[in-house]
């Protein structure tokens, strides 16, 4: 089985392979994980929401499109698009190179915290990504 | 390679052919501001010019060169008379504004193919006016829509498919402006029958389920689906991509399917690499037959002539359709006969399953129980010596075969689906086999071979991030980009 960066333990992860960091109370950080990287194979474009745009938990919100195919993107929580990540858009290449960092996606302010709890945390995402890769 | 065009190697004067001298007064020049002077065509001789094109045709690689896994889905072999029987000047002459008197001869052999696939599919009528197999989808989903709305049932706007659809199906439900609904599939690789009556309400128009399914297996749950289906008010329809697996015998109406939209281009014989021209008619019982794309052949006081159904969605394409795909339809037909037909479904069932016996020890098989007309595998056995599926799909260039299908059904990690087809002998499959077998010990012993393949084809691992995000579409792109990555002078290369 292929070694996957573990999930940083300051961020939330979603079913869909998202992740949120938060920076203080309302801002958000979304990327998407090691393994969805890793899956997809090398990002070609990105299709994101412009800033201003609301979206909803769980909803789609962009497009991720690589050398295999097109998959949908998940909003992890509600809220505002602040900002989104121009140097990924412009070298997706970084998406696959860090992930968890300069690959970030979109930057919103959430509209309702509480959605946090939702989320897995990042030792339940390491587990479920360790069962997604048996069965699959 | 061939690293030139004909300019590169044209010289003023040099010639193919020498024509006569000028025996008449020269025709009056057009008008000045109509001539091109930069205009240049190439000059060169016959025998440059024939090594020229027959190195650009040696660069292909098609089914006629060698074993092709991509199977019926993208071209199976197809015979080479039918294009003499498609050729023969009563169907390649004909021209769709005759009176229907004069060409009674090519609405004989439209009505009979019509039969013959209604018959093959156990519906009641078929329309051969689809151009290709999309549009055979959208015309199936534009009668699913007025079925529903004649009996007034105006709320349905949704389809489901399973997560190992093609990706045609969600495509046509959302162009037809219905919601797709998708349900995952099973530890069988089976449709989630729980999920699927969970979504089943009375939103649903149709479910559009593949049969075999992309996996390559046949669902057992199809008469509970059907009956499902149906109790809710719903249709079930079939996208025959997978028809290969079943031809004469199993039809789609004795599953309990309400339509079926087939590829004449995939299953009946035509080639189309290159993207056409395909055919992909639209067969379906009783209660949709109004609705059927127009027009239609039917056979009336012993004249055949063109009919449009009562509630008919529509014409699809001016005139009839790809006539030309449905003569080698039906010469395909009438050449295998009842009895060849399960000949073709019958040994295309058992070469993909001789493949999946001999490779599953080698390869991870994520449904081991009997496929169909193909086989999924997934390279994550391979995965953990950083071998990828695409590598070892390069590697089986530099063996001498075309990659199977990559990453296809989405469903499955790393797939690879090999889809032999009926034509091969045990001797093509057996070398098949043995090209896997070695590439897997490769993949254990010396990755780095798999990762920098293929070595012997023409061009070398090509990259698809540039190809998507930078293409280079014609000769000066490409030339100019080589400068740049070289830094030479155009002369030098």
């Amino acid at each position: 089985m292929a070694e996957f960066k573990k999930a940083p333990k300051e961020y939330k992860y979603t079913r869909e392979h998202e992740w949120i960091c938060t920076d203080g109370e309302k801002m958000g950080r979304i990327g998407i994980s090691d393994y969805a990287q890793f899956h997809l194979g090398d990002v070609v474009f990105l299709d994101l929401p412009s800033p201003g745009t609301q979206v909803i938990q769980f909803s789609k919100m962009g497009e991720i499109e690589s050398v295999k195919a097109v998959s949908d993107l998940f909003a992890p929580v509600s809220g505002r698009v602040l900002e989104i990540n121009q140097t990924a858009i412009d070298h997706s290449a970084i998406v696959n190179q860090d992930p968890y960092g300069d690959g970030w996606l979109v930057r919103l302010e959430l509209s309702n915290p509480d959605e946090l709890d939702k989320l897995m945390d990042n030792d339940d995402y390491d587990k479920f990504v360790a069962v997604s890769s048996e069965n699959a | 390679m061939n690293h030139y065009l004909l300019p590169d190697i044209s010289e003023p004067g040099k010639t193919g052919c020498s024509l006569p001298a000028l025996d008449v007064a020269p025709a009056e020049s057009l008008p000045k501001e109509l001539l091109r002077e930069e205009f240049e065509l190439p000059e060169v001789s016959e025998v440059e010019i024939v090594r020229y094109f027959t190195a650009l045709s040696s660069l292909n690689y098609g089914v006629d060169s060698g074993f092709y896994p991509l199977g019926s889905c993208t071209m199976k072999y197809n015979p080479k008379w039918h294009e003499d029987v498609a050729g023969l000047p009563g169907f390649a002459l004909v021209h769709p504004l005759q009176p229907v008197e004069s060409v009674q001869g090519a609405l004989q052999l439209m009505f009979e193919l019509q039969d013959y696939l209604s018959e093959i599919n156990g519906m009641d009528s078929t329309s051969l006016v689809p151009m290709a197999g999309a549009q055979g989808e959208f015309a199936c989903l534009l009668m699913v829509k007025a079925f529903h709305q004649d009996r007034g049932d105006k709320n349905r706007n949704k389809i489901v498919i399973p997560d190992s659809s093609h990706g045609t199906n969600p495509a046509s439900a959302v162009m037809c402006g219905f919601e797709v609904v998708t349900v995952p599939s099973d530890k069988e690789g089976n449709i989630d029958f729980n999920m699927l009556e969970a979504v089943m309400n009375e939103e649903v128009a149709a479910l559009t389920l593949t049969m075999p399914n992309t996996l390559g297996l046949f669902d057992p749950q199809i008469t509970e689906i059907s009956q499902l289906v149906h109790e809710r008010g719903a249709l079930l329809g079939a996208d025959g991509a997978n028809l290969n697996a079943l031809l004469g015998n199993v039809k789609y109406g004795d599953l309990g399917y309400d339509y079926v939209q087939l590829n004449l281009h995939k299953t009946f014989s035509t080639p189309h690499g290159g993207g056409g021209p395909g055919a992909g008619p639209v067969c379906v019982k009783t209660h949709l037959t109004d609705f059927l794309p127009s027009p239609l052949v039917t056979k009336d006081n012993g004249e055949y002539v063109f009919i449009s159904p009562a509630n008919s969605t529509g014409k699809l394409c001016d005139f009839y359709g790809n006539f030309g795909v449905m003569v080698k339809a039906y010469a395909y037909l009438r050449f295998l006969g009842a009895e060849g037909l399960k000949e073709v479904s019958n040994n295309a069932v058992l070469n993909a399953n001789y493949i999946k016996e001999k490779l599953k020890k080698y390869y991870h098989l994520p449904y081991d129980r009997k496929c169909m007309h193909e086989v999924v595998f997934s390279g994550k056995s391979q995965m953990a010596k950083g071998v990828h599926t695409l590598d070892i799909a390069k590697r089986l260039m530099d063996f001498g075969f075309h990659p199977p299908t990559v990453y296809f059904p989405l469903n499955v990690q790393e797939a690879i689906m090999i889809e032999p087809t009926e034509t091969e002998s045990k001797e093509t499959l057996d070398a098949y086999i043995q090209a896997m077998i070695d590439i897997a010990r490769e993949a254990e012993e010396n990755p780095e071979i798999l990762h920098t393949s293929p070595h012997n084809t023409p061009v070398r691992r090509l990259d698809s991030v540039k190809a998507a995000r930078q293409p280079e579409l014609n000769w000066s792109m490409y030339m100019s980009s080589k400068k740049r990555e070289t830094g030479t002078k155009e002369t030098e290369l």
